[in-house]
């Protein structure tokens, strides 16, 4: 008998992540959940809003005046993030942890946290082809001008994806069931949108409202977009808002997440 | 069967038998809050058998084999599995011990060869996909999606995929419970196939036919005990109260004739006929006894203790049911 020696390493092969993410990603195809609501959904919008016209009046009170055209990309992006960070993602997981998927995966050399990176990678990919394909529609027909400073953009984007993805991984560290995780990741679909002004633009939100919305992750988002698309480098305020809010839930999520 | 004794012998390479224990478990402890789920389990699986886990629901059985295979950290005891510690080298030892847990589903938007080659993609020295899929008699269902697949063919999915990492030792856990009989025999014939290909089978159940069916050695787990550890026969036998030989005798005699026999025990009455129990061998020494004192043995029925009887008369029929020790 030919005991394998315990001191050797015992990693996973290389291609089982590959695997897993390819596999995620056909489930992903399949029951396109995340593609439905996370890019077809804000690109729809996008171009019914786009086509209605109307929308090219400078909001009143803004400052630098900014069109409602203009002002609802930053507001699509975020509503990308939450339809795929906190509604897909959560689900799916909670979905593969009620059905002891999860557990499954722990008794083959490949750790659960596998099948939950490759989770993130696949959400990670669809919501930066809807950021894009928002972004490019609206600049190339709809009058919006290119963002005037592309890397505070970036970073913003990539700031509120973090964010998202940290609540949205809460999200699926604490919903007992698929069902919670549903209901919390609408409840917040709603306060998040709100915020971020997809009902009232935050331009025309009272002093306090807006104070509050910048103190939420998509209000800050919305606000640190905006600068840059019109031409200044995001304020630090909101940045570091965005920042709060994926150090803490990212850490209560790795706290608190349950593989079985 | 060969028995788990150490001789110098043993210890060739030439003299390679069933005798080597691939499993050790010692002084097994688990308790789920104020539980104690396993209380005091021994045992040894050696190479290449097929080691049943014999209890009722709750027994406890689930929780053993999780231990062994590393998802349950023990409150006490030892397990050592190919030289390895479960909880120590979990790593090494899921390259090696492949698992079939009693509950959970699949990805369903899979088909089945997608999901056999993804969990071979985990593993260093993985087995030749198509050939495990069409071993498993799933051949004609390769490009099926898992929500298609029938009880049977889901569990012979599990199956493949407890095997895909060409372990040495399968952990079977409640392989058959919910299936039809017909798919209840496919998956025995199933698992007689993977023994044979010399993979030790650690197999959970608590159905008495199959664990008399397929097991070389069967621990009976009771409240967290292993109450008896034996071959089927061999529990049959000693529990069971041994083997019942049935007859009308053609004229009465006397009681002392089959008595003094060395394998018969007892001889009761039933209205006309007569019942010589004993163990091991009855019949011809029955036989040859009554025709001595010229009795002929009419109508006569062989019974032999099953693993039923065994099973029944180790584990105490509880009070309070069988469901006060669950896992969670």
């Amino acid at each position: 008998m030919s005991a394998p020696a315990a001191t050797l390493s015992h990693r996973p092969p290389r291609r089982a992540l590959r695997e897993l993410i390819i596999t995620e990603a056909k489930c992903a195809w399949r029951i396109p959940v995340g593609l439905a609501l996370g890019v077809l959904v804000p690109v729809v919008i996008l171009v019914i809003l786009g086509s209605a016209g109307g929308l090219q009046k400078t909001i009143p009170g803004s400052n630098p005046p900014v069109t409602y055209m203009t002002n609802i990309v930053p507001v699509l992006i975020g509503m990308v993030l939450v339809m795929i960070a906190l509604i897909s993602l959560p689900t799916v997981l909670v979905n593969q942890r009620e059905h002891a998927f999860l557990r499954r995966l722990s008794t083959t050399p490949v750790a659960p946290r596998w099948l939950l990176a490759a989770q993130v990678v696949v959400n990670l990919v669809l919501a930066v082809v809807a950021m894009i394909l928002i972004v490019a529609g609206a600049t190339l027909f709809y009058h919006v001008p290119a963002p005037a400073q592309p890397g505070g953009f970036a970073l913003t984007a990539l700031l509120a994806t973090a964010a998202l993805f940290a609540i949205g991984l809460f999200i699926a560290a604490v919903a007992a069931n698929p069902a919670v995780a549903a209901v919390m990741g609408t409840a917040l679909f709603y306060a998040l949108m709100f915020f971020a002004g997809l009902y009232v633009p935050r331009q025309s939100m009272s002093v306090t409202m807006r104070h509050i919305s910048d103190y939420t992750p998509l209000g800050a988002g919305v606000h640190a977009m905006l600068s840059s698309m019109q031409g200044a480098f995001p304020p630090a305020q909101p940045l570091l808002v965005m920042a709060a809010w994926a150090v803490v839930f990212g850490l209560a999520a790795v706290k608190l997440f349950r593989w079985e | 069967m060969a028995p788990a004794v150490h001789t110098p012998e043993s210890g060739e390479v030439a003299s390679r038998s069933l005798a080597q224990p691939v499993i050790e478990v010692w002084g097994l402890r688990k308790s789920y809050g104020s539980t104690l789920a396993v209380k005091d389990v021994s045992f040894e699986v050696e190479d290449g058998e097929i080691f049943g886990i014999l209890g009722p629901n709750g027994a406890g059985k689930t929780t053993i084999v999780e231990c062994i295979s590393g998802l349950r950290r023990p409150d006490g005891g030892t397990i050592s599995v190919l030289g390895l510690d479960p909880q120590r080298d979990r790593a090494a030892l899921r390259e090696c011990v492949g698992v079939q847990l009693q509950e959970g589903t699949l990805r369903w938007q899979l088909t089945v060869a997608e999901t056999v080659n993804l969990f071979a993609s985990f593993y260093p020295r993985p087995a030749d996909t198509s050939e495990l899929i069409e071993m498993l008699g799933l051949g004609s269902k390769r490009n099926t999606y898992y929500r298609r697949l029938s009880g049977g063919q889901k569990q012979r999915l599990s199956i493949a995929l407890a095997l895909v990492g060409n372990p040495q030792i399968a952990i079977l856990d409640e392989l058959t419970t919910g299936l039809d009989p017909q798919a209840r025999r496919d998956t025995w014939r199933l698992i007689e196939t993977v023994r044979d290909r010399g993979i030790t089978i650690l197999l959970v159940t608590h159905f008495m036919d199959e664990a008399e069916r397929l097991c070389n050695r069967v621990a009976v787990v009771d409240s967290g005990r292993v109450v008896a550890l034996d071959t089927p026969v061999g529990l049959a036998e000693r529990a069971g109260g041994g083997n019942h030989m049935r007859f009308r005798p053609s004229k009465p005699f006397d009681d002392r004739v089959l008595t003094v026999l060395a394998g018969v025990d007892r001889v009761e009455h039933e209205g006309p006929r007569v019942v010589a129990s004993g163990t091991g061998e009855l019949f011809n020494p029955v036989v040859h006894a009554l025709n001595a004192v010229g009795v002929e043995a009419l109508e006569v029925q062989l019974e032999s203790a099953t693993l039923e009887d065994a099973f029944l008369r180790l584990v105490e029929p509880s009070p309070k049911g069988h469901e006060e020790v669950t896992t969670p």
